[in-house]
């Protein structure tokens, strides 16, 4: 039971009523990452997927634009409450990357450029879910957002789309990333207001 | 990385205002008492959860301002901002006596204990001083003596959130300094006009490279962005350099 705050109002009347619980409109993009933004020259930039078996599939810049890209418009939300609607993106479908890949493994360690990792589940990066994405807005993705390219799953909270992101490595069993081991929930379903441990 | 793992469902709790008191005009310390609150690091956050009469709900996160000493009250420090929902009901509604949801704490990455011995270098960006006076605090709390170092950017002096305490304890707490960044208005006996923080002043009143400092850096993102890339410029370890931002409203 809530307890009602004495004279809040609130701004309810500007929300749109298509936000997940406990999220506010933002009309900026907030930055959020745990450390200084990595600069990746374009010509040293790898992708690489390593399978359960060990094996390595990896796509350099030339490679990795020269794949089928689409342009994403989607709503995204960040675990520190602000929600960001109707962006605009533009990249390469998870389900494009594991045309080429064999595994069996249900899930993933996202990891980046700077050591940042992130996990999901494989079910959740296909079937049209998740993107690798290198344009924001028609532009090529500014570093502070995670620039050259990053991890776009946008109907989970935005910390799992890893920014910066350098590659997956296919996991049997579901493990802790950075943030999740940071108290962070292992799933965090917008919708389902999975922020932590025990929500 | 470190771990730090938080296993504890965090639950809510109705906290009760016990204090309140203006840091700047614009900035306001609120105490609060805080059933069963678990204890928490320097550089921790907390949600709160406000409730409208019709049921609607506002949450946000704010960094902790105090140092855990075992039981007691919890402190946090608001900014207003002036098109936000929360902060201006935080810094111009609520009054001692009053009620507000509560749960935490969160984060276990920007975060300082007291058992860690290398030297800590503050990067701080107007009210991103919060959860580093936190750290400066516990500290001082444990009676440490581990070096720690202060560079506080900020706008003027009457902008500047726990001036006095600062000073004081620049004087006082031994093996820490506090230098100020005046950006739009510097006190008339400063030695030079106001300036943003630049590679210069990191480089004189931060630790060298050399000595590993463990780097925390809290601002809004521009200074954030800026500031670490001067760490990174000067030759920091970017492994050792933490940031957290404020935004939002």
């Amino acid at each position: 039971m809530s307890i009602i705050s004495r004279g809040f109002g609130g701004r309810r009347r500007e929300s749109p009523p298509d936000l997940p619980p406990g999220q506010y409109l933002a009309h900026d993009f907030p930055v959020l990452s745990a450390g200084p933004t990595p600069r990746i020259p374009l010509d040293r930039w790898h992708f690489t997927i390593v399978t359960e078996t060990g094996e390595k599939h990896t796509w350099d810049w030339k490679q990795f634009t020269a794949l089928p890209a689409e342009e994403i418009t989607v709503d995204i939300h960040c675990v520190t409450k602000w929600s960001k609607l109707g962006t605009t993106w533009k990249g390469v479908a998870i389900d494009t990357l594991f045309e080429e890949v064999e595994s069996a493994a249900d899930y993933v360690m996202a990891h980046s450029y700077g050591g940042y990792t992130t996990n999901v589940p494989l079910e959740d990066l296909l079937d049209g879910r998740a993107w690798i994405a290198y344009e924001y807005d028609g532009e090529p993705l500014h570093p502070e957002h995670g620039g050259p390219a990053r991890l776009l799953i946008p109907h989970l909270y935005f910390w799992k789309s890893a920014k910066w992101v350098d590659g997956f490595r296919m996991m049997h069993e579901d493990e802790p990333g950075f943030w999740e081991d940071a108290g962070y929930h292992m799933y965090g379903d917008p919708w389902r207001e999975q922020r932590y441990h025990g929500d | 990385m470190a771990r730090a793992a938080v296993s504890r469902r965090l639950t809510w709790r109705a906290a009760t205002v016990v204090a309140a008191r203006w840091e700047t005009p614009s900035a306001r310390t609120l105490v609060l008492d805080v059933p069963e609150w678990p204890g928490h690091l320097a550089g921790q956050h907390l949600d709160i959860r406000l409730t409208a009469e019709d049921g609607y709900q506002a949450q946000r996160s704010y960094s902790i301002a105090s140092a855990w000493p075992g039981d007691g009250p919890v402190e946090i420090s608001v900014q207003r901002l002036e098109d936000g929902e929360v902060s201006p009901y935080l810094t111009d509604v609520v009054e001692p006596g009053d009620r507000i949801e509560v749960r935490g704490p969160v984060g276990g990455w920007f975060v300082w204990r007291d058992t860690a011995t290398a030297p800590v270098l503050l990067l701080a960006g107007g009210s991103g001083v919060v959860p580093l006076m936190a750290m400066i605090r516990a500290r001082s709390l444990a009676g440490g003596r581990q070096p720690f170092r202060l560079i506080y950017s900020v706008r003027t002096p009457e902008d500047a959130l726990y001036a006095e305490e600062l000073r004081r304890r620049g004087r006082e707490d031994a093996g820490l300094d506090v230098r100020f960044v005046w950006t739009r208005k510097a006190p008339d006996d400063w030695p030079h006009p106001p300036r943003r923080i630049d590679l210069a002043t990191v480089d004189t009143y931060g630790w060298p490279p050399g000595f590993e400092p463990d780097c925390f850096v809290c601002g809004p993102t521009t200074f954030v962005e800026t500031a670490a890339d001067m760490l990174v410029a000067l030759g920091h370890d970017p492994k050792r350099i933490r940031t957290e931002r404020f935004g939002g409203a």
